[in-house]
């Protein structure tokens, strides 16, 4: 009942004024310990609040994470087991970074994927044009005359106007 | 009665923008000048019934008139002048009226200033232009009106959200729509030569300017949010990958990317259809960006489900244009005839490679937002994306990029001497090189890749001046001869130096605010000391003050370097009583480019207060880097080849466009 009292007097002080995201007596005496909770931290949603981390998160929720993360740090957990606790009590949608999975197939693929099809695409097309640049076919009779008449035509203007220079 | 001449002033310049986007097309069908002309005159006529309705709204919420359901809504009789007429577009009718306002600013300064393109393009542009005005003028008038009235006025407001009174906020907005919009240009352009089935490197130059003009706004527009939220939002973050920023970076990256390409189309005709497409691409992420902040489907795909007549509306809009573009992109793309040649390891390979990595990387940013959406609405299952997912697939695309930038400009057109290249920026390794020695030997705590990272920003900001130097000949020449061509050297190539060094400016601020930040987190009481980075800050005390429209309680801090005093910092926390909402106003000491930052939490019952105190070296250079980019934009549009004589088609050609 004590805690409950207690739950609820933070919530509402939490709720009435702007606190910020990690309470100085959230911190953990061993600085080791509080670095790795600050990193998990990190990459945890705080699901009530839009995008943002239970780190920086001022929500109530947000710190109940913090302090059930601290305590399993506490108790002794590895990083990992202290993200399947979670994932566990709240589903997939804590991680910031979701895990590869079959629904999240597509978001690690598509990043990699796209780079991998556009070099493929750029490097194929300089083949192509590398080879349909040599395959040039030579000019024929008509185009060479025109190029001929274009030349001579062009001379004869650059006379024109140096005469009248 | 002003209310009225506003609504009336905006139904009227969808009249016009509809006539526009009819009439000077079926002139260019019928090859008639006189209906071609239409476009201008409309365009500048326009802007002048959208301005007024924007002078409207602005009038309506100095004179603070509550019987506007808009301004009742986000006004208060006692809120500052700048925050009444910033609040303007501070809410989602005044922020769409903005931005139809400077859609119609874009499209009077083209009717204005495109003198020199062939009519016939004109008159297409500006229909485009047009088409996309009035489906947004249509959106405003059916869904977003800020011009209803309330029955029963009201005495008082409600405030705007007080995050929002901000100086930084009220500047930010324009500054990405000026953006965001901006790029409407260029997607017209893009779509009018697709129409007209005929692009050439004149294109690229009309649309070029433009381009750079709106990227220059949405770099600073971006920078000015970041910094925004670092100071007001009270926890010193300055990136959060946030679907709203990430809406704004997707076309910023794939605006830098059609400000690359279309400089290979400009200089040797090539990528034209690539071009086209980014300049489609890019607009449409504009498209998105609005439709995902403004349709509410960010807050929850059942807040969007719930009141779908907005967002709705902007999904049709996105299909119209994103489909519509696209459509007919695949079916005229073809006709568009592909230019020079150039071989891989050239300026232009160099240019394509930057467009590859931009564009996957605007690629990630897309599906990393979208995917949770997509998948809640497909499947059911709820996921989030967040900073870590981005920062651990972004940075893999931005090392080699990175490492690439120098190289780009020291590559001849056509066939470049990678080797040569190399040579040249020997130089600029070794600084590198010797960085990162440094870097390394100096760290005491932090991640082993710090070092590496500031080598490879200290790389790219030594290359982009070792390409000063060898253009200039500083170190083979006396100095000044060097300085002479210097001088003369084209303004877009300073241009480029700067942006190029913009970037590895901003990598340093990054890695050094994110590695080598300190942080202190109590309860102090007053008179209590806290030491930071070798700061010592002594509170003094605590005090209570009134502000316009809120309470405000001050917290005044000693701070001290070796026993020297160097300044007294005021962080607050407000009160704005209309709303029941608090705001943390940070203090911040700058201290050349590093600063102290601290922002206040909740008093205790002993007469303590919670604080959090930060040491964030170097961190100013994070919005310094975009700057010197923006700068380098401002230098390269100002370019002479961007201003005379150069735009102007071969006079023959233009006579016989007109009459096509």
């Amino acid at each position: 009942m004590r805690r409950l009292f207690a739950a609820a007097y933070v919530s509402a002080a939490l709720l009435l004024s702007p606190a910020f995201a990690v309470q100085p007596d959230e911190v953990m005496a061993d600085p080791a310990k509080e670095a790795r909770a600050r990193e998990l931290s990190r990459e945890l949603r705080c699901m009530v609040c839009q995008n943002q981390s239970i780190d920086d998160s001022e929500a109530p929720l947000a710190r109940d994470l913090r302090l059930l993360v601290r305590e399993r740090i506490a108790a002794g957990d590895s990083d990992k087991e202290v993200i399947d606790f979670l994932v566990a009590r709240y589903g997939e949608f804590v991680l910031l970074k979701p895990r590869l999975e079959r629904q999240t197939l597509l978001l690690w693929a598509v990043p990699p994927l796209v780079l991998i099809a556009g070099a493929m695409a750029l490097w194929m097309q300089a083949r192509r044009r590398a080879t349909s640049a040599h395959a040039q076919p030579p000019l024929t009779a008509e185009e060479t005359a025109r190029l001929a008449q274009l030349v001579t035509g062009t001379a004869a203007a650059d006379n024109r106007a140096s005469k009248t220079l | 009665m002003i209310a009225e001449s506003g609504h009336y002033a905006l139904v009227l310049a969808l009249g016009l923008a509809l006539i526009q986007s009819v009439v000077p097309p079926l002139g260019a069908h019928w090859r008639e000048p006189a209906l071609m002309n239409v476009a201008r005159a409309s365009a500048l006529a326009q802007l002048v019934f959208v301005a007024a309705s924007f002078a409207a709204l602005v009038t309506l919420h100095v004179t603070s008139d509550f019987s506007v359901a808009n301004v009742f809504e986000n006004s208060h009789s006692l809120k500052p002048l700048i925050y009444k007429i910033t609040g303007v577009w501070g809410n989602h009718e005044g922020s769409m009226l903005l931005w139809v306002s400077i859609l119609a600013l874009f499209g009077a300064l083209v009717a204005a200033f495109g003198n020199n393109l062939p009519l016939s393009l004109r008159t297409h542009v500006l229909a485009v232009q047009a088409f996309t005005a009035a489906v947004f003028y249509l959106f405003i008038l059916t869904t977003s009106n800020p011009f209803l009235r309330i029955a029963n006025p009201p005495i008082e407001g409600r405030d705007l959200n007080p995050v929002l009174q901000d100086i930084g906020l009220a500047i930010h907005p324009p500054m990405l729509y000026l953006g965001y919009v901006g790029f409407s240009i260029s997607f017209s352009f893009a779509v009018a030569a697709l129409i007209e089935g005929r692009i050439d490197a004149a294109w690229a130059r009309w649309v070029r300017p433009w381009t750079l003009m709106a990227w220059i706004f949405l770099t600073l527009g971006i920078a000015m949010g970041s910094y925004w939220a670092y100071y007001e939002l009270g926890w010193g973050g300055w990136w959060f990958w946030d679907p709203v920023e990430n809406a704004s970076l997707m076309p910023w990256l794939a605006g830098t990317a059609l400000l690359h390409s279309a400089l290979v189309m400009e200089k040797r005709d090539a990528l034209k259809v690539w071009t086209i497409l980014l300049s489609i691409l890019t607009f449409s992420l504009s498209l998105l960006g609005t439709f995902l902040v403004r349709s509410g489907v960010l807050t929850s795909v059942h807040a969007f489900a719930t009141d779908p007549s907005r967002g709705v509306f902007i999904l049709l809009i996105l299909c119209l244009f994103i489909g519509g573009s696209l459509t007919l992109f695949a079916v005229r793309a073809s006709a568009l005839k592909q230019g020079g040649l150039f071989a891989p390891i050239s300026r232009e390979g160099a240019l394509v490679l930057n467009n590859l990595f931009l564009t996957t990387a605007c690629a990630t940013v897309f599906i990393g937002t979208l995917y949770p959406l997509a998948l809640e609405v497909l499947t059911g299952g709820k996921i989030s994306v967040g900073p870590p997912f981005f920062n651990l697939t972004f940075a893999p695309l931005f090392v080699p990029l990175m490492v690439a930038v120098p190289f780009g400009p020291m590559l001849a057109w056509k066939r470049g001497d990678l080797l040569g290249a190399a040579q040249r920026l020997l130089a600029a390794g070794v600084v590198a090189l010797v960085a990162i020695a440094i870097v390394w030997a100096w760290q005491r705590r932090g991640s082993a890749l710090a070092p590496l990272a500031i080598g490879l920003a200290i790389f790219v900001i030594a290359g982009a001046l070792s390409d000063l130097v060898e253009r200039t000949g500083l170190l083979r020449m006396p100095f000044a001869i060097a300085a002479r061509r210097g001088r003369g050297l084209p303004r877009s190539a300073w241009g480029t130096a700067f942006a190029h060094a913009g970037i590895g400016v901003a990598l340093i601020g990054i890695v050094c605010e994110t590695t080598w930040n300190s942080e202190y987190i109590a309860t102090m009481t007053p008179e209590d000391t806290a030491r930071v980075a070798g700061y010592d800050l002594q509170l003094l005390g605590l005090t209570q003050a009134q502000g316009p429209n809120y309470r405000e309680q001050v917290a005044t801090f000693m701070v001290r370097r070796d026993g020297e005093r160097l300044a007294v910092m005021t962080p607050s926390k407000r009160n704005f009583t209309t709303r029941g909402m608090s705001t943390t106003e940070a203090a911040l000491l700058t201290r050349g480019a590093s600063q102290l930052y601290i922002s206040l939490g909740d008093t205790t019952s002993d007469g303590g207060i919670t604080v959090r105190i930060y040491h964030k070296p170097l961190v100013l250079l994070i919005w310094f880097g975009p700057v010197l980019m923006a700068f380098g934009g401002l230098l390269s549009l100002s370019d002479r080849r961007l201003r005379v004589g150069a735009p102007k088609p071969a006079k023959a050609l233009g006579g016989l466009q007109a009459a096509e």
